[in-house]
C-alpha cells in the first residue's frame, strides 16, 4: 500500500542537502507520498530504502511514453477517477489504422490527409498522435512493407498489430522502437513478444479475454523485463468497455494494484460504423482511455474528436482564460464600436473569431470576469454594470475610442440600465446573445 | 490469481419521477416514462441493477424557428409550421418523449398569446400520445403567462414544465402543483445552486418525485466540461444520501449544439472542420452521449440521427455485461 509523507521520510537521508530541488528531506517525502516526483531525483538514498521506496513511488499507473522525432504521445499517471477531483493529466493518444492488404496508393491516400491534418480551436492547434499498421495478410514482408509506406507519410509514433511474432520483427527492422508500440502479446506469443520488445525497446499492449488473464500476463512479461505495457481487456462494446476501464482505473489508484497499474489502449473502430465508432471514441476519451485506434478519419469526426479531449482535460481549477484589456479587431479607428465580454477563454474566441472573420473593424473590451463565461459570470456577480465600468477606466478605454457605442452581449440585457447610470456618457446597446450572430447585428445595427 | 472487483456501496440513490399520465391515471398519454432509481454511477451494473434506462426527447417548437441551423429545417421540412405534425414525425423518429418549447412571438413578430401557447399544446397533446415536456420562452414573465394557461388546460397530464429558474419558479410550481404536472428546475452549472433551487420548490410543499433538475451544461467546445463535471458531482452527491441532490437529471444537448458556429454555419468556415451535416450531427450526439456518461436520465435533441445514435448508445450501455 501507498506510504505516507512522513513514513517516506524516515527513510531518506534527512540532510536536506537540496539536491533533489526541494529545500527540505520532508518536502520531497511529501511530493513522493503525492506521487508527483520520482525517488530518483535523491542521489544520496540508500539501497535498501530505495528497493523499500520504489515500490511506493511508483505511480499507482505506469506513464508510457511513445516518441518519435519530436512528436510524443504519454498516457498513465492518472491520480483521479473524477475531472474534478483533481484534473486528468495526458490525454489519450489518437491513432489512425490502415492494413496491409491495402495497396501502397489506398495506404498514402488515407495516412496523407490525417498526417496533415491540424486545425485551431482556442487559439490551440490539435491533431492527430499518429498511426496505426496491422497485418491482415499474416505475410512479414507485406506488413514491412506497409510498415515503410507509413513510415515514410509519417514520422508520428507508430502502433504495429499483429499476434505473429515473425510478422513485428519484420516491421520493427523499419523503425525505431522507442516511437513505436507493438500490439500484442497474448497467452500464446508473451514470450516471443516480450523479447522483441526488449530487443527493440518498444511499448508492449497485453491483450486477454479477462482482468484476471490479464494480471497473471503482464506479471509475467514484467518479470522478462518489459515494463512499458498497455493493457486490452478485449472488450468492443460501450457497457463492457465502459465496465472494464473503471475497474482497471479503480484497481489501480484505490488498491494499488499493480497488475493492472497500466495504460488501456482501445479500438472504436472495430465497430465497424463511423457513427458508433465516434460515439464509443467519445465514452473512451472521458472514461480513461489512454490510446485509442480509430479506422476512419475525416475532419467532421476528427474535429468534434480531438475538442472533446481538450475540454475533458482541461485542469477544472484553473478555467482557461485570456488576460483582461482592450483588443484592436480588423486594425478598428477611434469611431468604431466597442464591443465587451468576459475573459473565459472559449467566449474571448467565439467572439473575437467572429469579428475577425466578417472583416468589421471593433474594440473589444475583455473584462475580468476570473475566467467565466457571460452568463455563468453574470450569475456570480462578475459581470456586471459596476465591474464593466471599472474596466473601461482601467484599460483607458477613453484614451482610445471617441465614438461611445457599447454593445454588450445579449444575455446579460438586464444591466443595460445600470450600466447607463455607470457610464451615462455611454450608449450601451444590447447585442445579440451568441457571438454567432454578431457579424450580422454588426451591419445592421452599427453602420 | 482471482481478481475482486472494486464496488462501491452508496448510502443514497436517486428519487424515480414519472412524467405523463395514461388514461387510468388520470391523463391521454399512451405510455408514461420513468426515469431515475439509480443506486450506483451511470450504467456500473456490476454494482446495482439499472432500474430505468436514460430517455431521449425531440425538441419542437409551436412555429417555425427563426434562428435554427438551416440543417435542422431542411431535415425537417414542412411539419415546422405546424407543431401537431412536428410532434408525429418526431414520434417517428423513435424518441421516448417530446419537449415543446414555445417561442416568444408568434409570426408576425406579435407576443405569443396564452391561447396561442394552449392551442399549441392541445394540438401536439392530440397529435401524440407521448409523454411531454414544455418549456416557456424563457422570459419571466411571459413564462408565467403562457405556463399557467397550459397548466390549467391540461390538468392530470403530469407535463414537465420548464423553465423553472432561482428568479422565477414560485408561479410555475404553483401552477404545477394545482394541476398534476411536474417542474424543471434549472441552474448554471453549479452543484450548491441546484440544491438550493431544488430546496426552495419542495419548500413550497412540491412532492420531490415531481421535479427533475436541469443543471444546463455547455456544447462541445463551449463548456462542456464545467456541465459535464457538475453533473458528475451532483449524482456524487446524491449517492453519498444528500436528499437534496437526488433528483433524476434532464439535459438539453441539442439545444447547445445546434447554436455553436460548427452546427449553425456551413459557409466560410475552416476547412478542417469538414462535412457541415455531419459535423453538427457529431457535435450533437457527442456531447450528448458524453453528457450520458456524467449522468444524464433526460436528453432533449434536434436532430433524428442524433437521436438514433444516442439510443442505441443508450440501449448497448443497458446490456448487463459479464466481467470476468
Amino acid at each position: 500500500m501507498a506510504l505516507s509523507g512522513i513514513q517516506i521520510y524516515k527513510m531518506l537521508p534527512q540532510t536536506n542537502c537540496k539536491d533533489c530541488g526541494f529545500p527540505t528531506c520532508l518536502a520531497f517525502a511529501m511530493k513522493l507520498a503525492a506521487k508527483q516526483v520520482e525517488l530518483s531525483q535523491c542521489p544520496h538514498v540508500s539501497e535498501e530504502s530505495k528497493e523499500k521506496l520504489s515500490e511506493s513511488a511508483a505511480p499507482p499507473i505506469r506513464l508510457v511514453a511513445l516518441s518519435a522525432n519530436g512528436h510524443e504521445v504519454k498516457a498513465g499517471n492518472e491520480t483521479v477517477l473524477f475531472r474534478h477531483e483533481k484534473t486528468f493529466y495526458y490525454k489519450p493518444g489518437l491513432f489512425v489504422r490502415v492494413r496491409d492488404d491495402e495497396t501502397t496508393d489506398q495506404i498514402r491516400e488515407k495516412l496523407a490527409p490525417a498526417e496533415a491534418y491540424s486545425v485551431t480551436y482556442v487559439g490551440i492547434e490539435l491533431a492527430l498522435d499518429g498511426f496505426a499498421v496491422e497485418s491482415v495478410s499474416n505475410d512479414p514482408s507485406a506488413f514491412a512493407k506497409a510498415v515503410e509506406v507509413v513510415h515514410a507519410v509519417s514520422e508520428k509514433p507508430l502502433i504495429l498489430i499483429s499476434d505473429e511474432p515473425d510478422v513485428i520483427a519484420a516491421g520493427l527492422e523499419v523503425v525505431d522502437g522507442k516511437g513505436t508500440m507493438v500490439y500484442a502479446a497474448n497467452s500464446e506469443n508473451w514470450q516471443q513478444m516480450a523479447a522483441l520488445a526488449k530487443e527493440h525497446g518498444t511499448s508492449l499492449a497485453v491483450v486477454a479475454p479477462s482482468l484476471e488473464e490479464l494480471s497473471t500476463l503482464t506479471d509475467k512479461i514484467k518479470a522478462q523485463g518489459v515494463e512499458d505495457l498497455v493493457i486490452d481487456p478485449g472488450a468492443r462494446d460501450f457497457s463492457t468497455s465502459l465496465a472494464y476501464a473503471t475497474q482497471i482505473r479503480r484497481l489501480a489508484l484505490k488498491k494499488n494494484y499493480r497488475p493492472l497499474g497500466y495504460p488501456l489502449i482501445v479500438f472504436p473502430g472495430d465497430a465497424g460504423d463511423p457513427a458508433q465508432e465516434s460515439m464509443l471514441t467519445a465514452q473512451a476519451i472521458a472514461k480513461y482511455a489512454g490510446f485509442i485506434v480509430l479506422d476512419h478519419f475525416n475532419p467532421e469526426t476528427v474535429y468534434p474528436l480531438l475538442v472533446l479531449r481538450e475540454n475533458i482535460y482541461t485542469d477544472p481549477q484553473k478555467p482557461i482564460q485570456v488576460q483582461p484589456g482592450l483588443y484592436e479587431l480588423n486594425s478598428p479607428s477611434p469611431e468604431d464600436p466597442l464591443l465587451v465580454t468576459t475573459n473565459f477563454s472559449i467566449t474571448y474566441f467565439s467572439v473575437a473569431n467572429e469579428v475577425e472573420g466578417s472583416g468589421l473593424p471593433a474594440w473589444l473590451l475583455v473584462t475580468d470576469a476570473e475566467g467565466m463565461s457571460v452568463l455563468t459570470a453574470w450569475a456570480a456577480g462578475k459581470f456586471d454594470a459596476e465591474r464593466i465600468a471599472k474596466d473601461v477606466k482601467r484599460f483607458g478605454v477613453v484614451d482610445k475610442v471617441n465614438n461611445k457605442r457599447m454593445v454588450i452581449p445579449g444575455h446579460v440585457a438586464v444591466i443595460s440600465g445600470e450600466l447607463e447610470e455607470e457610464l451615462p456618457e455611454w450608449e450601451i446597446r444590447v447585442g445579440p446573445r451568441e457571438a454567432v450572430d454578431l457579424p450580422a447585428f454588426m451591419k445592421q445595427v452599427l453602420l | 490469481m482471482p481478481i475482486e472487483l472494486v464496488k462501491d456501496s452508496w448510502p443514497g440513490s436517486v428519487r424515480t419521477v414519472t412524467i405523463g399520465a395514461t388514461p387510468e391515471e388520470g391523463g391521454t398519454r399512451s405510455r408514461s416514462v420513468t426515469v431515475g432509481g439509480e443506486k450506483a454511477l451511470p450504467f456500473m451494473h456490476f454494482e446495482a441493477e439499472v432500474q430505468n434506462k436514460p430517455v431521449v426527447a425531440i425538441e419542437i417548437k409551436d412555429r417555425r424557428p427563426d434562428d435554427w441551423s438551416p440543417l435542422l429545417l431542411e431535415t425537417w421540412g414542412e411539419v415546422v409550421d405546424d407543431p401537431a405534425a412536428w410532434a408525429k414525425a418526431a414520434e417517428e423518429a423513435g424518441v421516448d418523449l417530446l419537449q415543446l418549447s414555445l417561442s416568444a412571438t408568434d409570426r408576425d413578430g406579435n407576443e405569443t398569446t396564452p391561447e396561442a401557447a394552449v392551442a399549441a399544446v392541445k394540438a401536439v397533446l392530440e397529435a401524440s400520445g407521448l409523454p411531454l415536456i414544455v418549456f416557456g420562452p424563457g422570459q419571466a414573465e411571459l413564462d408565467n403567462a403562457l405556463l399557467v394557461p397550459i397548466a390549467d388546460a391540461t390538468k392530470g397530464e403530469r407535463i414537465l414544465l420548464g423553465i423553472c429558474e432561482d428568479k422565477n419558479y414560485r408561479t410555475i410550481v404553483a401552477a404545477a402543483m394545482a394541476n398534476d404536472h411536474l417542474v424543471n428546475a434549472r441552474t448554471p452549472m453549479d452543484v450548491n445552486l441546484a440544491k438550493q433551487l431544488n430546496i426552495l420548490i419542495s419548500d413550497m410543499n412540491m412532492p420531490l418525485d415531481r421535479i427533475v433538475m436541469d443543471p444546463t451544461t455547455g456544447a462541445l467546445g463551449y463548456g462542456i466540461e464545467y456541465g459535464y463535471s457538475a453533473m458528475e458531482r451532483l449524482r456524487l452527491a446524491a449517492l453519498q444520501g444528500d436528499a437534496m441532490t437526488q433528483l433524476p437529471m434532464l439535459v438539453t444537448p441539442g439545444f447547445e449544439a445546434w447554436k455553436t458556429k460548427e452546427s449553425k454555419v456551413g459557409d466560410d468556415v475552416p476547412e478542417e472542420w469538414g462535412d457541415w451535416m455531419e459535423r453538427a450531427i457529431n457535435w450533437e450526439s457527442l456531447t450528448a452521449i458524453t453528457l450520458l456518461e456524467s449522468g444524464a436520465d433526460i436528453l432533449v435533441l434536434r436532430h433524428p440521427e442524433s437521436v438514433r445514435r444516442v439510443k442505441k448508445a443508450i440501449d448497448d450501455l443497458m446490456a448487463v455485461p459479464e466481467l470476468a
